[in-house]
């Protein structure tokens, strides 16, 4: 039985130990994650399965993106999992509260500067060449209607994809608040990893939609 | 059953605080994390939508009493059985015991003081009324017309009805589910009291257990498939719809994969719920306990390759369909498992028949009914005959009102004197339960036949042969809601006037009978240390170890 005097801030009463609080916690998010998975999972299945029915419209409209932007993009992100996992190692190894905010920040700067990329030099750029279908579309190429089909999906997989990061930015504001106001600590910085998890997470759907939707495809002449 | 608590059975529980008097006001209550209060906001929820896809059900069956129609034009009657559908799929038999019984006693079952994220569990329900409030205002404004199943084109492309109204409520009402799920996995891996092993555990748990794989393995799936449907509608861009090189063929496949589970979602807290039972009521250990745990896993986990069996004759290749036939008998192994192993337990055990062993007992019989008859369905050849007839609406209904259903009122009337502190006449309660079991099989029984004659479901009309077994449905539908809404009368009329029940009324083992009723808000005054295995009921134990002191007899 926990003493139920000197506990951590942050500390719920349901749970016995504060140790018991923590692997609850981090159950918790992996198992949103498995459903995270089962998510995009059934989105991914919907494209493969539309890509072998429409592979000629699916190589032509991937053409149509922004690789270098794409590119950048994934760069972008690997280093925000990397000064996410900074952030945390901070607290685990009990370094200043200034030292977490600052790889918290620059994690946010960094998946700020993903979202900025994108909307600026792709999704505007989109707009501008007419490829965004519904909103503007002017494509007058070869496999109209698959093309479509497949600016679609793109849209809808980064869209989504894209909600999730505006979701982990908001997170990584409240991380920083919770670390100004003195909530973590060596001992207790079970937020700051769960989090950690997500935002991880996020950048590995990337990982994944960047070569599907990108590069896959024969985009180089004998590839 | 454990030594913390074992010295409060005698305690006056009804002079103490309690969860139901420990803070008044709506507000105590729309605020609650309380996980025993949240389950009773999910009951009184689910009841009323309980009530809309029941009354819904009513006007079908009196509509089906002439073959041209008595009530409806056609469009009308296909609103109606959407609604049913819809509502009690997805807002009825979903959550109905995982998110009110479940919520309620995996706590106090396992020995802990709440769930695990009990905020989580609020903003559940808050979901959960969100999209419910969604379809019930999707159906009060026009309905809509698609089925339950909304399959496309015609919901993405033809429909004219709400379909993005109810869609959106569906997939709202999802991610109820899958938070529900979640904190159900993390509170029973992590919230057990000392001592309270996996293989201590009450059956209940290890159903809900697989049941909320199920929700968090299944339901996102659901949500992404009528999330396209929806962009499909609104935006008229090519997904499912083969005009714009959409294939419909996805949408079923990734609607059944959720959806063939989602039935199981249905089914598995029900076993749960009857393994308490009988082994409550026959005074006896369950027959085989490791088996029918992990035949509720292996249920879950057959249920997620077996989703084909509803497409044999929708152009899927021939050779999926022969994959899917077999694996779909498999399913019928771990269900065997459990029948067989709670008539093993009834087998020389002191059985007595109040009411929720009343239920249970109808649960065994009609369940067995609805399972065997789903075999008919797995075979390919069979299912060409019967394949969108009544004999499927038989079927499911066999499975899920007289599985489900059956096991949710049998847990309800079980568990009630722990949840309000107070009995319900058991008389009452018995002669419900017969018309219930009676009404329900003259509803659905003569819809076998029918659909064996080869009557197809969702039609407004039929031929004029078919009429005497349509009556003998309606009428059976009459006695059936008759059965229904006597149970909520005297439950109501319980919570006041009803006799005060004690923490322990049917002598039954579990750490939730440890404890007061109703219990108080922190559940355990202190953390109970586990030492014995699940229903260690002391008549089996002395006949079993008959030199081993401190087995008492009742």
């Amino acid at each position: 039985m926990a003493a139920h005097g000197a506990h951590p801030p942050g500390f719920a009463h349901q749970f016995e130990t504060i140790e018991q609080q923590r692997e609850a916690g981090t159950l918790g998010m992996w198992t949103f994650l498995v459903t995270e998975i089962l998510f995009f999972g059934g989105m991914f299945t919907a494209y493969i399965v539309y890509r072998e029915l429409h592979l000629e419209s699916f190589i032509t409209g991937s053409h149509l993106l922004k690789v270098q932007f794409g590119a950048t993009n994934t760069a972008v992100l690997i280093f925000s999992s990397l000064t996410m996992a900074l952030a945390i190692r901070a607290a685990q190894t009990g370094k200043s509260k200034g030292q977490i905010i600052m790889w918290l920040v620059l994690t946010m700067i960094l998946g700020a500067a993903f979202i900025g990329i994108k909307l600026r030099y792709e999704w505007y750029a989109d707009y501008v060449e007419g490829i965004i279908p519904t909103v503007s579309w002017s494509y007058a190429g070869p496999h109209a209607a698959g093309v479509k089909m497949f600016m679609c999906f793109y849209f809808f997989m980064t869209g989504l994809h894209a909600l999730h990061m505006v979701v982990g930015l908001g997170i990584l504001t409240v991380l920083v608040i919770m670390t100004a106001r003195n909530r973590f600590s060596a001992e207790y910085y079970a937020p700051l990893e769960i989090s950690g998890l997500y935002w991880h997470f996020v950048d590995i759907v990337w990982i994944f939609l960047f070569p599907l939707l990108y590069l896959i495809g024969g985009r180089y002449p004998g590839s | 059953m454990s030594t913390g608590t074992a010295d409060r059975h005698d305690a006056p529980a009804e002079s103490g605080v309690n969860y139901l008097n420990a803070s008044y006001g709506i507000r105590s209550w729309l605020l609650t994390f309380d996980h025993k209060r949240i389950g009773l906001l999910y009951l009184a929820s689910i009841t009323v939508m309980f009530l809309v896809g029941g009354i819904a059900a009513v006007l079908m069956r009196i509509h089906l009493i002439a073959p041209q129609g008595a009530l409806f034009e056609p469009e009308t009657y296909n609103k109606m059985f959407s609604t049913h559908g819809i509502i009690m799929v997805f807002f009825f038999l979903v959550p109905s015991i995982p998110a009110t019984l479940g919520n309620f006693l995996i706590p106090l079952m396992i020995g802990a003081r709440d769930v695990a994220f009990p905020k989580l569990n609020l903003l559940s329900w808050y979901v959960f009324i969100t999209g419910a409030a969604l379809a019930l205002i999707a159906t009060l404004s026009g309905g809509v017309d698609t089925g339950w199943t909304f399959y496309p084109p015609y919901s993405s492309m033809y429909s004219h009805s709400n379909v993005v109204l109810v869609a959106l409520g569906v997939f709202i009402a999802g991610f109820s589910s899958i938070l529900t799920g979640l904190n159900f996995i993390v509170t029973i891996h992590k919230m057990r009291a000392p001592g309270m092993t996996w293989f201590r555990l009450p059956l209940f748990i290890w159903a809900m257990y697989a049941t909320s794989l199920i929700f968090v393995l299944g339901t996102p799936v659901i949500a992404i498939t009528v999330f396209l449907l929806g962009l499909e509608r609104i935006l008229h861009v090519g997904i499912f719809d083969p005009a714009v090189g959409g294939d419909p063929l996805l949408f079923q496949h990734m609607f059944w994969f959720y959806s063939h589970p989602a039935v199981y979602i249905m089914i598995l807290p029900g076993m749960g719920v009857v393994s308490e039972l009988i082994t409550a009521f026959s005074r006896k250990k369950i027959f085989g306990y490791s088996f029918v745990a992990f035949s509720s896993l292996s249920i879950a986990v057959i249920s997620f390759i077996v989703w084909g069996h509803h497409m044999f004759v929708t152009g899927q290749s021939i050779y999926a369909g022969l994959v899917f036939s077999v694996l779909s008998f498999l399913v019928a192994i771990p269900s065997a498992v459990k029948v067989f192993n709670w008539t093993a337990t009834l087998y020389k055990g002191s059985i007595s028949y109040e009411a929720p062993m009343l239920y249970a007992l109808g649960f065994i019989g009609l369940f067995t009914i609805g399972g065997l008859t789903g075999l008919f369905l797995a075979s390919l050849a069979t299912d060409v005959h019967v394949n969108g007839t009544y004999f499927v609406v038989a079927h499911f209904h066999y499975v899920m009102v007289g599985g489900a259903v059956m096991a949710y009122l049998g847990g309800i009337h079980f568990w009630w004197p722990k949840i309000t502190g107070r009995l319900y006449p058991d008389m009452w309660a018995r002669i419900s339960a017969a018309i219930i079991f009676i009404g329900f099989n003259l509803t659905f029984f003569p819809q076998f036949m029918l659909g064996y004659l080869g009557m197809p479901r969702r039609y407004a009309v039929y031929p004029a042969e078919f009429q005497v077994l349509n009556v003998m449905s309606s009428a059976g539908a009459s006695i059936l809601g008759i059965g229904y809404v006597i149970p909520l009368v005297y439950l109501i009329w319980s919570m006041r006037y009803g006799p005060v029940a004690g923490a322990n009324p049917w002598k039954a083992k579990g750490l939730e009978w440890t404890i007061p009723s109703p219990p108080p808000t922190e559940n355990f005054a202190e953390i109970p240390i586990v030492t014995e295995d699940a229903y260690n009921y002391p008549v089996a134990e002395a006949h079993k170890y008959p030199n081993v002191p401190g087995v008492a007899r009742v």
